[in-house]
């Protein structure tokens, strides 16, 4: 298996034949993804890049079979987005867009409570670069020719850090199974846990690197979920080493306010709970080698 | 966002809170006028700005004739007021607040704030009021008592009932103190607060529940269905470098070092301020420019990072993705046709088209060091610095 994404995943683009819609689902068929259509209300029935446009999601997934959706609306609609998805039997919906009020997020996560662990949509994001399955599938925004297909899962809560890191690793030769961007907002819909919890069960997966950052308490919960129930080995990194209290650091989400939420506190945690440390971003990739090769 | 306290207090008072009377003023002349408009015999003259701590620093003071209020509104209107909130620079002081003094029995503590953990509102109490949370969590633990609202369904008037119980209200006064707590969720959820702090809350010798001093802050992505929220920003309270960022959709925090920041991402921003302190040196700023790195906001980022007198080299670091280094460079270039910069320049660009976009800067004959790996780029930064 593949984490969230595969080469079979039937991808919809909500907000399809706007601009930011049209540029990435183009970027996305040129990866190989399997885009089967989209989603902008009022223009059912029309045709954008040579596929078709729905007014709901319900049609596109009456129609097309979709499995996966993509999130290009503005921010004062995407709450409505995520839960018309969710609603539509989409499995995985990965939210692009930055500025979801944190009471909107919080509305989808109740909204999702109706729905058994089976039948409920993973949301990923907002804010955040998307998933990539080098080689299979990509559902976001990021540079694919920059992953080379391997056995090492990403998961970073700012996008270009991650790709940082990508770069890193292959530069070091190092493949990626997926890559996922959990988003710089303080309510996300897949936390850091979430998708470690994913990654420990994918047989595609040897090691996992996690990218995290000050502010809230998701690092540490990761941490100690790896320490508890992890085989597989777990790397991080925490940015924001110089970041001053009580000050977001642009992600809405990198607000130190309480304690064990500065980047040194967690590190001192992540470290007891086993994890090994980058101690900086700029060695990322060789931490990785290091543990791979003690393996 | 951040606003004043007779801002957040006014907010509170619509949700059926109760404050003590008062009034703004911006004149000394205003204020003994305000003053016998709010009648009583004793008054609290307190600044306006956008930091707790006020007391301490000599923003309140209190006033028994109207002629006192005015000469204290004079010595404070216009001065600037430095607690341990407001950093070394401090804040200034263009609004007063006229309150009638209260008969303080008791001071509570009551704040509201998102949980990250369980995604859901905390409310947060304590019987030691008029201290800092902070300082209670040390000094004071036993006494934080805690509740957490489950937001599909909004406050529970049993929960309010608990926390009034909890901190030791009288029988009499349940009633009252349920409703303010109650008053106080429902600010922070029907207009997308991010934090509502009443401190102290006070009970008087009147037997009167008061919301003695407040603040409140709101979530920036919630604005555009917030507007009246929106109308109370005063942008005297904010760093003017900070306001410049804002209205041009960059990512701004002003730092205490020297070597100025232009970097494509808020991970990639805070990572390289990271690598620039582990290198012997110190950031001026965070700045994210956003993941796309467009050519307009590198020159307005460019004319940012010029604005800030401390910035003795800068620092440029983008790893452009669907948007190609060729492109970043040419926005580089072209930023530096209309600005002009006096420190050494470091650019580091990674990514798609990383030699075509390598080879664009050096054929610009633009005067920099390129710089080829996240820390190749620190350590240049600071040699700049120390040549």
């Amino acid at each position: 298996m593949t984490v969230l994404v595969d080469k079979n995943s039937k991808i919809i683009i909500q907000g399809f034949t706007g601009k930011m819609g049209s540029f990435h689902a183009d970027e996305m068929i040129k990866y190989g993804s399997n885009v089967v259509g989209g989603v902008t209300p009022g223009k059912g029935g029309s045709k954008h890049l040579d596929l078709p446009v729905f007014n709901t999601v319900k049609d596109a997934v009456n129609e097309t079979g979709a499995d996966a959706s993509i999130l290009f609306v503005p921010p004062a609609f995407a709450a409505d987005s995520a839960m018309e998805a969710a609603d539509a039997g989409i499995k995985i919906c990965v939210a692009i867009v930055d500025g979801i009020p944190s009471h909107d997020m919080i509305k989808i996560k109740r909204y999702m409570r109706r729905y058994t662990k089976s039948s409920k949509m993973t949301l990923v994001g907002p804010n955040c670069a998307g998933i990539i399955s080098p080689g299979k599938s990509m559902l976001g925004i990021m540079p694919g020719h920059i992953y080379k297909e391997g056995k090492v899962g990403i998961i970073s809560r700012s996008g270009t850090l991650g790709y940082e890191a990508a770069q890193q690793l292959k530069n070091l030769n190092i493949g990626v199974s997926t890559s996922v961007g959990i988003g710089g907002d303080p309510i996300n819909g897949s936390s850091f846990r979430d998708i470690i919890e994913k990654f420990e069960t994918d047989d595609e997966t040897d090691a996992i690197l996690m990218i995290g950052e000050i502010g809230g308490p998701q690092e540490v919960a990761a941490g100690e979920f790896a320490k508890e129930n992890m085989k597989k080995p777990v790397i991080a990194y925490i940015a924001g080493l110089t970041a001053p209290k009580g000050r977001v650091m642009g992600h809405a989400g990198a607000i130190v306010s309480a304690y064990g939420e500065s980047a040194i506190e967690k590190v001192e945690i992540l470290k007891e709970c086993g994890i090994t440390i980058s101690k900086n971003p700029s060695v990322m990739g060789d931490t990785v080698k290091s543990v791979l090769e003690k393996m | 966002m951040d606003i004043h306290e007779y801002q957040a207090k006014k907010i509170l008072s619509n949700f059926g809170v109760t404050i003590p009377r008062g009034g703004i003023v911006y004149s000394p002349e205003n204020a003994e006028n305000k003053a016998r408009e709010i009648g009583g015999s004793r008054w609290v003259v307190k600044a306006q700005i956008h930091s707790g701590a006020r007391g301490k620093a000599g923003g309140i003071i209190v006033c028994n004739t109207p002629l006192e209020v005015a000469q204290a509104t004079d010595k404070l209107l216009g001065k600037k007021l430095v607690t341990n909130q407001t950093g070394p620079e401090g804040k200034i002081v263009n609004r007063i607040y006229i309150e009638e003094a209260t008969d303080i029995e008791k001071e509570l503590y009551l704040g509201l704030v998102f949980d990250r953990s369980s995604e859901s509102i905390m409310v947060v109490a304590s019987t030691e009021g008029g201290m800092s949370v902070e300082e209670i969590s040390k000094e004071k633990p036993e006494t934080i008592i805690r509740s957490k609202i489950e937001v599909a369904v909004g406050m529970q008037n049993f929960q309010a009932r608990e926390l009034a119980f909890g901190l030791g209200i009288e029988p009499d006064l349940i009633r009252r103190a349920s409703d303010t707590i109650i008053g106080c969720y429902k600010a922070f959820s029907e207009l997308d607060a991010t934090m509502v702090e009443v401190n102290p809350l006070v009970i008087s010798k009147q037997k009167q529940i008061l919301a003695l001093d407040c603040k409140m802050s709101f979530d920036n992505n919630a604005m555009f269905r917030r507007s009246q929220v929106s109308e109370l920003r005063d942008k005297t309270q904010e760093d003017s470098k900070e306001i410049f960022a804002s209205d041009r959709g960059l990512n701004y925090v002003s730092l205490d070092g020297n070597i100025g920041n232009i970097i494509n991402g808020a991970g990639l921003a805070m990572a390289s301020m990271d690598m620039i302190k582990l290198a012997g040196g110190a950031p001026a700023n965070f700045l994210d420019v956003g993941g796309g790195a467009t050519p307009e906001k590198i020159v307005k980022a460019f004319k940012l990072v010029t604005m800030d007198e401390k910035v003795k080299v800068i620092l440029v670091n983008i790893f452009a993705g669907i948007n190609r280094c060729d492109w970043v460079a040419e926005g580089i270039v072209d930023a530096l046709k209309k600005i002009e910069i006096k420190v050494p320049l470091v650019i580091r660009l990674a990514g798609t088209n990383v030699e075509k976009g390598n080879k664009i800067l050096k054929e610009s004959k633009i005067n920099y060091i390129e710089a080829n790996t996240l820390e190749d780029a620190a350590n240049k930064a600071v040699a700049a610095l120390n040549k």
